[in-house]
């Protein structure tokens, strides 16, 4: 069975685990625990439901794509977790540990960001639930995603710029440790991806598979059948997880498409970081290298362990596209659906448009994560119109 | 509170601080962060002369979160600086140290490495023993078995957080000391000695036989009397590397390292 339990170790196949400092162990095991109970517990479920429902809009769409379907010579069809409160996946996971996080007595949320969705959705589920919310985040993606720092900002959230090592996600996942392993008492660790130590991976993907059951129930309904294709962005990998756990137990071709610069399963050797072993770019000796991508969400050097044993069994591959092709790609859903992707999600377009040949006739389901608005400052330098 | 007796033999690190603890003194270990500098030896050298138990050599990594702004600066320093785990190893095959020397480091480097290969390689630069604070004793089977075949003694850490029943497990798995960490936070030099320093260490002592020396947060010798009135003694990273990063050199070093022993041989004189 794959995407199911990983039991007390935390593992999948050989990777994942929890390689944390000492003082966080306790915590870990505490969360963990507290996971379990709540997972299984019909009140919790049904206090999440319904802010999924009432506050953040599920479920989501599911939009079919008749004239980029066209172009391609496939027909496309989007998970439209774009449509989301604040504009991306992120909120199903942030509103389940958010209300963990309470359910445990904590006070406050730290967390890192990327892009700044991360970090946005938990600025908002702190200020919804009443608590205390701070965010770090690199200071190059501060400049690259002035926007999102601003929303943070206005949503209450306190915006700490990591400054050490390459100033982007990684280094913002090292200084959100770093606040945990001082703060542990009062804070929780509120991770934005399926990566870190055991039980995130596990939990994250648990509060993301309400991506995989929606869809799997949309496109049967509409389509009459499971997609062939089931495609999505990956950096650390959360939204990939959460579609994909709808569809792994059919026949559907699964596919994570990865950024060049920072293709940890496409380029990476397992190591150990941020609390996981999972595949890392990394030198000879074990230093992690900086990732590079147009895109702040997908600038991580690592992937979730979940992610490294799919590949590792073959169960889902990892595609990787470049920079200029995300570009291109960019540009498409906006021109044929009138749907402005993030840069993210314009990394699962790339590969759908540069491989549109091997999957003319196919049935592909793809989760758009997030809408691009936080992006087009960003693209306004790069694309002359 | 039983103390659960661990039945391997003593490495040197052990046996050298617990015959330190046996003298009745308190045993001071500072920290150095490996390649920091050309002459980084010299600093290794000024620890020694100042009167130091043990050293823990640092090999940098690019993703320290166990550590402070400080020692995360002279990582990046020796990192760019080209510094590898094989390069401070091979310097330190010159190098005839008079007392045991452990790495710190983070689990990646000998997971990289690969375990037999780390440990043949602090074997044969005279290492004895690994600090490796991302890899908490759940995740640390195979290298303590790795590490227990060669010889090495890898340390482990108890934590304010950490609850009886782990201390109890740490103290039969950790070789060398428990290193007792003197605060929730990541280290750093701090004003004033965290309670919780002494509380650890107390609770340390409860469920090991081993010696239990208290790092992170300590910044005066002052605090590190302070500490001993549990611990058996100190570790002192940042405030040795601070003066290293800020250029001030291996007499500072030196001096700094005597004036912890001093006031650590005055409060505690041992019985001679």
């Amino acid at each position: 069975m794959t995407m199911t339990d990983p039991g007390p170790t935390g593992r999948f196949g050989e990777f994942g685990g929890r390689f944390v400092p000492e003082t966080l162990v306790p915590a870990c095991i505490e969360l963990e625990e507290a996971f379990y109970e709540a997972w299984a517990d019909p009140t919790f479920r049904a206090e999440l439901d319904t802010l999924l429902k009432d506050y953040a809009g599920r479920p989501s769409a599911l939009t079919d794509c008749p004239r980029l379907s066209e172009e391609l010579g496939f027909t496309l069809v989007l998970k439209r977790e774009d449509l989301n409160h604040t504009g991306s996946h992120k909120i199903n996971n942030v509103l389940g540990q958010a209300l963990l996080a309470k359910r445990m007595g904590k006070t406050r949320l730290v967390a890192e960001t990327g892009a700044g969705q991360h970090g946005v959705a938990t600025a908002t589920a702190a200020a919804l639930l009443g608590m205390e919310c701070l965010v770090y985040m690199g200071e190059v993606d501060m400049k690259r995603q002035e926007l999102n720092v601003f929303r943070m900002k206005l949503l209450g959230a306190e915006v700490t710029p990591a400054m050490s090592g390459s100033r982007t996600l990684k280094d913002a996942v090292n200084e959100a440790m770093r606040d945990w392993v001082a703060t542990v008492e009062e804070s929780h660790y509120c991770l934005g991806s399926v990566m870190g130590p055991h039980p995130y991976p596990y939990m994250v993907r648990e509060f993301h598979r309400v991506i995989g059951s929606e869809a799997r129930e949309q496109i049967n309904e509409r389509h009459g059948r499971d997609p062939d294709v089931v495609t999505a962005c990956v950096g650390g990998g959360s939204n990939a997880a959460g579609i994909f756990s709808g569809f792994v137990d059919t026949d559907a071709e699964l596919v994570g498409v990865e950024p060049a610069g920072g293709a940890a399963v496409g380029d990476g050797i397992p190591g150990v970081v941020h609390g996981m072993l999972s595949y890392l770019k990394q030198d000879e000796w074990g230093q992690v290298l900086e990732a590079e991508s147009i895109s702040a969400g997908l600038d991580y050097p690592g992937v979730g362990p979940e992610h490294s044993h799919l590949a590792h069994i073959g169960r889902a591959r990892y595609e990787q596209v470049t920079d200029a092709e995300v570009i291109e790609a960019f540009k498409l859903l906006p021109r044929t659906e009138g749907i402005i992707p993030a840069l993210e999600c314009a990394h699962a377009l790339a590969w759908l448009s540069r491989d549109r040949e091997a999957l003319a006739g196919k049935l592909v389901l793809m989760n758009l994560s997030g809408r691009g608005d936080k992006d087009v400052n960003q693209m306004m330098e790069i694309l002359e119109l | 509170m039983s103390t659960t007796a661990s039945t391997h033999t003593p490495g040197r690190l052990e046996a050298t601080l617990r015959a330190q603890r046996d003298a009745g003194k308190k045993c001071l270990v500072p920290y150095i962060t490996g390649g920091l500098g050309d002459d980084w030896l010299a600093s290794l050298a000024a620890v020694i002369d100042g009167g130091a138990d043990a050293c823990e050599i640092g090999i940098p990594f690019s993703d320290p979160v166990m550590d402070g702004p400080i020692i995360q600066q002279a990582n990046d320093i020796a990192l760019e600086a080209g510094v590898t785990p094989e390069s401070i190893a091979a310097d330190l095959r010159g190098f005839e140290s008079p007392i045991p020397l452990a790495f710190m480091t983070y689990y990646n480097i000998a997971y990289r490495m690969g375990h037999e290969r780390f440990a043949k390689m602090l074997n044969d630069c005279g290492v004895s023993g690994t600090i490796l604070p991302d890899i908490p004793m759940d995740e640390s089977d195979d290298w303590i078995s790795v590490a227990d075949d060669n010889g090495v003694e890898n340390i482990l850490f108890a934590a304010p957080t950490s609850p009886d029943d782990r201390l109890a497990r740490t103290g039969v798995r950790a070789r060398g000391f428990v290193y007792a960490v003197g605060l929730l936070g990541i280290t750093g030099e701090r004003k004033t000695l965290a309670e919780s320093a002494i509380k650890i260490a107390a609770r340390t002592k409860d469920h090991t036989d081993l010696p239990v020396l208290v790092g992170v947060g300590i910044g005066s010798p002052e605090q590190a009397v302070e500490a001993c009135s549990q611990a058996d003694g100190v570790i002192i990273g940042s405030t040795v590397v601070r003066r290293l990063v800020e250029g001030q050199g291996a007499g500072a070093v030196r001096d700094l390292i005597a004036s912890y022993r001093e006031a650590l041989d005055t409060a505690f004189p041992g019985s001679s």
